[in-house]
């Protein structure tokens, strides 16, 4: 039986106590709240780099003054990161003198050179002589390259916002792909469940928004073409939808013990009540015809959240607006809800800011909470020409007030790494 | 008040090891033989690092499909057939239905680039030109889709899943060694706490890549020159030889394991981990907290130990201070640093030698001493636990305790 500190299953429950989030709509969750119920897109032309003659040439970028010029996508997913985890801070109030107690889970893209230090390596007088990688080499032993090499390490961004926060232990950076920010929240829990550590910090944060990412997604075909009208571009579960938009942000959540939340009198603003995943074999970027890996990511969360389906109140789809994933997603929810997902309303925060990547499972758990909080459902922008074989009530282009207290929230990722989180009211 | 979960042992039901010493676990049964043995190091190729070859072994053996070869670069294939030996090792390859409620933890780091693309842009840009123009100019006709899905670090758990069917669920942790530690502290804690039954962990390194040292070189983290055992780097400079390694293990609870039959190497008694800034004396003093967090009582006397030291200063230097405490506690360490014959793994060195350590016991005998001085003391006494560290040669810090399971005596 479950008590208010205790689930069903005898485990503690999870309280959220601190959210933060960075997108292309702004910086903070007022901003982002404000015009993502709005219905307004964060996806422009993209200014970093010249695009002329590149397929795709708009993104979701987060070109906020805070963060300075851009200068790498690593400075950029670890500035956003220390954001959206500060302000998550702040309101959790749980960090004593400024030491955060519990360890740092960090959903973040795999560290690489990019071109424009590639190219100051290749550069340097001690290369001189030599070709090709053995020119690189050579360079880089002749001299020290303090910033770059604090960039390439995959460590990095987690030791920066270590640090920052003063976490507690080994730093985590975990990669599911685009299920990356859902599994470092489904890390907390399963901390907090172990009895490991009373609070968690669990950060997504993706910036990607470099030139060979954009080529190589790209070449996969994934990417909308739609460059015309960049807020026009992402359109999940339309007919005519053709691919996702790259976007960058962080989500940031401070989850604790219910028990230990409620002794320090702080404000609960939701519960982690399940998580699900789910690992596909079919197919390197597409899901199993069947389904049954997302079906099985979404099942999971419904069983571990100790619910019946039919609890479901709103899904936060995984919605990228590529033709693949917006119909295995349908087919899914309707395996798993059945006949409930008819009255089961449905957006996806993606029509909007894109597909955030490493950071979506993260920012969209954000999104599904503050949709909780304020009873407000934000909207599926673009949503003009339905598809008919995805009959689901999209919330259309405006948002719709509506009481809801439990939330299923998908992430599902290249490579067939799923997640799904079930997230309520307190 | 909290209910903890009763903790659950953990076994090691099954192991896969690929390095420079050989293709599979039998090919590193000379290791245990109490001869010495000579690494396989290529001090040629990329002069002025020496490198740790790959053995000679047969992917098709774990990767039958030409398709899926086709679709993976050298650290995936690696981490393929390391894991799919791990597997076949446990009893468990081809269980569908088994396998369906694996889970997987992978360490990983980046994936590889396509040097050739690499060198033609600069070349282009070295005759002047914008570095984002160039790139544009020559990446869309020269990347592969492929080799992105090569470079994407939890794209190694997706050919794993893709492969082997394992399809319980999939993380993929990053952070050089970190990535080793994290990566089998989830999958130790999940099974102990009853949150997972069994798990398939470990990582892939392939060192035989330009692009790979290029990202250590430019933190001056390699060794340059002739091989060199890892303690006598750290006192002549500093530096870690990479080594291309597989490594996997299959963790299980040993309820689930004994329901099974499964025949089991050893026990994981105990994994900590840390996170240190790396000021000094930083290192010593959080190995010294972990060896008391481990919680399992260690008997004085002689206590073998596998080093994951890198051969990078200072780091490798204060790990011997820890050795000389637990001597001054009574535990005589019979330290065997594992890097000096295999190389140096990052992500896949503390998966390698938690699959040493279970070798060993299994063996009743520790890797020979690549070092005579006082260092590497010979073996006295029998194998029935093993510690093995895992200092990264930035960040992370970790203890494994490994144990003989006695009543199941092999």
């Amino acid at each position: 039986m479950s008590t208010a500190t205790h689930d069903s299953k005898g485990r503690p429950r999870i309280a959220v106590t601190g959210l933060g989030v960075v997108t292309s709509l702004g910086c903070g969750k007022a901003d982002n709240w404000t015009a993502l119920t709005a219905g307004r897109s964060g996806i422009k032309s993209i200014a970093r780099f010249p695009t002329d003659d590149l397929r795709t040439a708009i993104a979701g970028t987060v070109d906020d003054p805070k963060f300075g010029a851009f200068s790498s996508a690593a400075a950029l997913t670890a500035a956003m990161a220390i954001a959206a985890g500060a302000e998550a801070l702040a309101q959790a109030g749980v960090s004593n003198s400024g030491t955060f107690p519990g360890p740092l889970y960090l959903a973040t893209p795999p560290a690489e050179i990019e071109w424009p230090d590639r190219r100051a390596i290749y550069d340097a007088p001690a290369g001189s002589g030599e070709s090709g990688y053995r020119r690189l080499l050579a360079a880089a032993r002749g001299a020290d390259w303090p910033e770059l090499h604090a960039l390439c390490q995959f460590a990095s961004v987690a030791e920066r916002l270590a640090v920052t926060f003063r976490t507690r232990g080994l730093p985590v950076s975990v990669s599911t792909a685009c299920a990356s920010g859902a599994t470092a929240i489904q890390l907390g829990v399963e901390a907090i469940r172990r009895g490991d550590t009373d609070a968690a910090l669990c950060i997504g944060t993706d910036s990607s928004v470099q030139i060979e990412a954009l080529i190589r997604f790209s070449l996969l075909s994934a990417l909308s073409t739609r460059n015309d009208v960049p807020a026009a571009a992402s359109r999940p579960f339309s007919k005519d939808r053709d691919g996702f938009v790259m976007a960058e942000g962080a989500g940031a959540l401070v989850l604790e013990s219910y028990e230990a939340a409620r002794a320090r009198g702080a404000e609960i603003l939701g519960v982690v009540l399940g998580c699900g995943e789910k690992a596909d074999d079919y197919h390197r970027t597409r899901s199993k015809p069947d389904g049954t890996a997302i079906i099985g990511a979404i099942r999971g969360a419904v069983e571990d959240a100790g619910i019946a389906p039919e609890s479901i109140d709103y899904v936060n789809a995984h919605g990228t607006s590529t033709p693949e994933n917006d119909k295995m997603e349908y087919l899914a929810l309707s395996t798993v809800l059945g006949k409930h997902l008819e009255a089961t309303p449905v957006s996806s925060n993606k029509s909007m800011i894109g597909h955030t990547l490493s950071a979506s499972g993260a920012i969209e758990a954000v999104f599904s909470l503050l949709t909780i909080r304020n009873g407000l459902l934000p909207p599926t922008i673009n949503y003009a020409n339905p598809d008919p074989e995805i009959p689901l009530d999209v919330v259309a282009n405006v948002a719709r007030p509506a009481n809801v207290r439990t939330v299923l929230s998908n992430s599902f990722g290249f490579g067939g790494q799923n997640v799904s989180l079930v997230l309520a009211a307190p | 008040m909290s209910r903890r979960a009763e903790k659950r042992e953990v076994w090691i039901t099954g192991l896969g090891l690929a390095s420079s010493l050989g293709g599979d676990t039998a090919g590193h049964d000379h290791l245990f033989f109490g001869d010495p043995v000579d690494p396989a190091v290529d001090e040629t190729r990329y002069a002025p690092y020496p490198v740790h070859p790959l053995a000679d072994l047969e992917f098709a053996r774990q990767i039958p499909k030409k398709s899926d070869l086709r679709q993976m670069e050298g650290w995936q294939r690696i981490g393929v057939y390391a894991a799919g030996l791990a597997l076949s090792d446990a009893g468990i390859a081809g269980d569908r239905e088994l396998l369906d409620r694996t889970h997987l933890a992978v360490a990983a780091g980046s994936g590889e680039r396509d040097t050739k693309v690499d060198c033609e842009v600069l070349e282009r840009l070295d005759q002047q030109g914008d570095a984002a123009v160039l790139a544009k100019e020559v990446l869309p006709g020269a990347l592969r889709p492929t080799l992105f899905l090569a470079q994407l670090s939890n794209m190694l758990a997706g050919n794993i899943s893709i492969v082997h069917n394992v399809t319980g669920s999939s993380r993929t942790f990053m952070g050089e060694e970190m990535a080793g530690l994290a990566a089998l502290e989830d999958a130790f804690r999940r099974i102990r706490a009853g949150q997972a039954d069994i798990v398939l962990a470990g990582g892939a390194l392939n060192a035989e890549r330009e692009d790979l040292l290029l990202g250590y070189e430019i933190g001056h983290n390699l060794w340059r020159g002739a091989h060199r055992p890892v303690w006598a780097r750290a006192e002549e400079g500093g530096g870690f030889a990479p080594g291309s390694i597989g490594a996997f293990l299959v963790l299980e609870s040993r309820a689930h394991a004994e329901a099974r039959g499964a025949t089991p190497y050893a026990r994981v008694a105990a994994l900590e981990t840390e996170r240190t800034a790396r000021k000094p004396g930083d290192v010593a003093r959080a190995l010294c907290e972990l060896s008391a967090r481990l919680g399992v009582p260690i008997p004085t006397g002689p206590l073998p130990v596998l080093s994951g030291a890198s051969g990078v200063a200072p780091a490798t230097e204060e790990e011997l201070s820890f050795f000389e405490t637990l001597t001054a506690r009574g535990r005589d360490p019979i330290v065997r640093a594992y890097g000096s014959l295999i190389g140096h793994g990052v992500e896949a060195h503390l998966p390698a030698g938690l699959a040493l350590a279970a070798l060993a016991l299994r063996h009743g005998q520790l890797p020979p001493p690549s070092e005579t001085d006082d260092i590497e003391l010979p073996l006295t006494g029998p194998v029935d636990r093993v510690l093995v560290t895992g200092v990264g040669h930035w960040r992370g810090e970790g203890l494994a305790l490994l144990e003989r399971i006695s009543e199941r005596t092999i």
